[in-house]
């Protein structure tokens, strides 16, 4: 049976769900059965988010341990939480700027070393691609657009189920207009830089 | 996708919905013409929606003061012959509980459903009660759904099952259910009818002793009619296979059952229930006759395992059950694929590959939800604790309430020390300032405030009790997603709605020392609490200030920017240990810093520095960013 198991990581006002909504609207178009498992409220305030996503015929969001085909990182420490999700054949997409914990002095571990980070990844994953989404972000026009500049690095993943034209075009039917041309642009930065580091 | 689209829909299109979302969808398609909430995770997006469409598809909706009234409000439209619908999260139903208890026997006309969206592993809750013993408790039938197209399905069936045993139905979600999204293939939406009339009965209506126990006769009999319906109903499905094996599941928990055995091609027969109250006993035990032994998997409590054994014991039956109650299965928190095929593994008592589950070298630090920059509840918190040192108090109860502001849990706030439900910080204080001589503070939010805070209010003053209740009014419902209140503007459609004043509550309530601050103002404030807290009564400060989510801009403008300077900075860490903004970070070097993309200017830092290190500054001041 086919899968395609994604599983997408941050922090809340990142623009998680409205990524996870415009992949599962995409996979819709394509008659290629989805289900989303996304979790609200208390995570809004700078607390973690996730969505877990399966494509293909499947009952259930939730992803059974390491069956993530695509770890979809927004920030390297939640990279790092997701860890179990992954296997020697996934990919993992991580956007490099921290986002501190607001207590993170107050905390029992400092925040780790983006090295460690991704050496851990880099052992337990097929390929990292490892990305300043924000900078590409805020180059593209507006810091909010960091959602599409991840959105193109996960479309140039190798076995990614989804055409990047329906991708654009579930982009189009979701995001306000007036945002439309940087968060393209946005959107063709991350899957450029991608594509380019696949190889 | 438009949420427009969920009303401007065709038959057969196909949307990508929330589970959420799909019950609205299923409203409409039901024809429902009266809709009421209070707002709670994991239920709140229905109301979210509702509140966009309600007035073109021509339904009234209301967000009302709390589930209890929202329940009646529901309960009498349905006795006026209308369709009506009720939804709220599972401890919202502890509040509607006592008008619940008594719908079932007075029955219905037009059709009732009452959503309750339950939250196995609290993921925004207090607690993760299982509602399904409420279907029990007020014997209402209960439907479990497991995805957005069975949510909306449900809903249609659930109109059509109440008015034919006009009785209201029980339509339960978990978190996993209300927030997952999926494929969802519209029906035809219905004709609304608008207004109905209500023919007295009083007989029928009004359960005093006389009538009540009539009406509790009439309510079994229905009840049990209502069984041969659910042992016959194709809503209890089985999933057929070889062999003697067989697994039991309702809700999200199904999901997780036929992917994991469909996932590792496991030899079992499944039973989904879906009518699950009343108890589809005779169905349940065809299904067991077939099967040697049986896993139970349900989420939160032991429900139907238990309805299973009694079942065998009393057909003496010898099967084996697993579930819960033999520890096969854990007995808390939401199940997930894996939690799943390791209690089938047990069953089996088979040893299952280790998954080689990773412990990373470094300690992952936790990512706790906190209060966004700029938020006033943190100034409030900060004058209070500030107030009290000055006055030599060391020894504060902080009762605290449900809202954004119970994230004061947190240190370094740590002004969250009990709390029990909606409106308890104010009743608690009263139990506090009986039973100790100790110092108590409360906090409780406006939209909590009106939902359950104004009777405890008016039992502290009548009873004399001595604390300070400190009113966070942010002017929404914020940690919900801003939803309008009774003391605002606006209704729930976004109409032009009478502003219920709190100060004239309070005031009404008997309280003499009430006092309005703006948190922001931090020296003012202070004062303020300084005077409450030497008050011999009940003293109340409204602490007033918009959410800075809702408000969208920032207090001093674009043209500000807030500077810490380096040369004044002695590193005191008063900013970042004890005010602790999200905005405000020490760099690796040591010198801390402003994040001005997160800061909203409340200024409150700036009046907080004790080295006057940090400034409000004018942009074209700075000049270029660092």
């Amino acid at each position: 049976m086919y899968h395609y198991n994604i599983y997408i990581s941050g922090v809340g006002g990142q623009g998680i769900i409205k990524t996870s909504v415009i992949i599962g609207e995409s996979a819709m178009k394509e008659d290629l059965p989805v289900v989303v498992g996304e979790i609200h409220g208390m995570s809004q305030r700078g607390g973690v988010v996730s969505t877990q996503m399966k494509l293909g015929e499947s009952y259930s969001p939730l992803i059974e341990e390491g069956k993530a085909n695509l770890l979809l990182a927004f920030e390297p420490l939640e990279a790092l939480r997701a860890i179990n999700m992954i296997n020697p054949d996934s990919y993992v997409v991580m956007n490099t700027a921290p986002i501190y914990p607001f207590n993170i002095r107050q905390s029992e571990h400092p925040y780790p070393e983006l090295s460690i980070i991704m050496d851990e990844l880099k052992s337990r994953a097929k390929k990292v691609i490892a990305m300043d989404a924000e900078e590409m972000a805020k180059k593209a026009g507006h810091i909010l657009s960091l959602n599409m500049v991840m959105l193109g690095g996960a479309v140039a993943v190798p076995g990614f189920p989804l055409d990047k034209k329906i991708i654009i075009k579930s982009m189009e039917d979701n995001l306000p207009e007036k945002s439309i041309p940087i968060n393209m642009k946005a959107f063709e930065e991350g899957f450029s830089f991608c594509s380019a580091h696949i190889k | 996708m438009n949420i427009k689209e969920i009303l401007t829909g065709q038959k057969m299109d196909k949307l990508f919905l929330m589970g959420n979302e799909a019950a609205v969808r299923g409203a409409l398609e039901a024809g429902v013409a009266v809709a009421s909430t209070y707002p709670g995770t994991p239920s709140s997006e229905i109301g979210d929606v509702l509140s966009v469409l309600a007035q073109e598809a021509g339904m009234y909706f209301e967000f009302s003061i709390n589930e209890k009234v929202a329940l009646e409000v529901a309960a009498a439209a349905a006795a006026s012959g209308l369709r009506s619908f009720t939804f709220m999260k599972h401890v919202g139903v502890n509040v509607a509980s006592d008008s619940l208890m008594s719908v079932a026997y007075t029955s219905v006309r037009g059709g009732m459903v009452i959503l309750t969206a339950d939250d196995p592993s609290m993921f925004s809750s207090q607690n993760e009660q299982d509602n399904r013993h409420y279907a029990r408790l007020a014997n209402i039938p209960l439907l479990e759904a497991s995805n957005p197209q069975e949510v909306k399905d449900l809903m249609k069936y659930a109109y059509e099952l109440s008015e034919e045993f006009q009785i209201p139905v029980i339509l339960r979600t978990t978190t996993r259910v209300s927030h997952m999204r999926g494929i969802v293939e519209l029906g035809p939406l219905a004709e609304i009818r608008k207004k109905g009339h209500f023919d007295k009965d009083p007989k029928r209506f009004v359960p005093v002793p006389a009538t009540a126990r009539i009406m509790h006769k009439n309510l079994v009999e229905k009840m049990n009619k209502l069984m041969v319906l659910s042992n016959n109903s194709s809503l209890n499905q089985v999933f057929d296979h070889e062999g003697r094996i067989g697994i039991i599941t309702s809700g999200s928990a199904f999901n997780y059952v036929m992917d994991v055995v469909e996932e590792n091609e496991l030899p079992v027969n499944v039973l989904k229930l879906t009518f699950t109250y009343p108890f589809p006993e005779k169905k349940v035990l065809e299904f067991l006759e077939e099967m040697d032994r049986v896993l139970v998997v349900e989420e939160v409590d032991p429900i139907m395992e238990k309805e299973i054994l009694a079942i065998i014991g009393k057909h003496g039956l010898k099967k084996r059950v697993y579930g819960k109650l033999d520890g096969t299965l854990p007995m808390i928190y939401e199940f997930n694929p894996d939690i799943v095929l390791e209690g089938f593994g047990r069953m089996m008592d088979v040893q299952l590959p280790d998954k080689g589950t990773f412990q990373t070298p470094v300690g992952i630090p936790n990512r706790p939800p906190t209060l966004c920059p700029g938020c006033p509840h943190r100034a409030a918190y900060f004058e209070v604790k500030r107030a009290a040192a000055n006055l030599g108090i060391d020894d504060v109860i902080f009762p605290t309430d449900i809202g954004c502001y119970t994230l004061g849990i947190e240190s370094p706030y740590e002004v969250a020390d009990y709390l029990l439900s909606m409106g308890s910080s104010i009743g608690t204080s009263c139990g506090f300032s009986k039973a100790t001589d100790q110092t108590v503070v409360s906090f409780i939010g406006d939209s909590t405030f009106f939902h359950a805070g104004i009777p405890p209010l008016i039992n502290a003053v009548h009873n004399k009790n001595r604390f300070v209740l400190v009113i966070l009014d942010n002017r929404t419902t914020a940690m919900t997603g801003g939803q309008p209140h009774s003391g605002l503007p606006r209704d729930g459609m976004g109409l032009e709605a009478p502003e219920i004043s709190i100060p004239e509550i309070v005031k009404a309530c008997g309280v003499k020392f009430m006092e309005t601050i703006n948190p922001l103002n931090v020296k003012k404030s202070q004062e303020i609490f300084e005077k409450a807290l030497q008050f011999n009564e009940v003293a109340v400060v409204i602490s007033q200030y918009p959410c800075m989510l809702i408000k969208g801009r920032d207090v001093k403008g674009k043209n500000v920017i807030i500077q810490v300077q380096d040369d004044k900075c002695t590193n005191c860490d008063t900013c970042v240990m004890e005010l602790t903004c999200p905005a405000i970070y020490t760099q690796d070097d040591g010198k801390i810093r402003i994040d001005p993309l997160m800061c909203r200017k409340c200024n409150v830092c700036v009046q907080t520095c004790p080295e006057k290190a940090i400034r409000a500054k004018r942009v074209d001041e700075v000049g270029e960013e660092e």
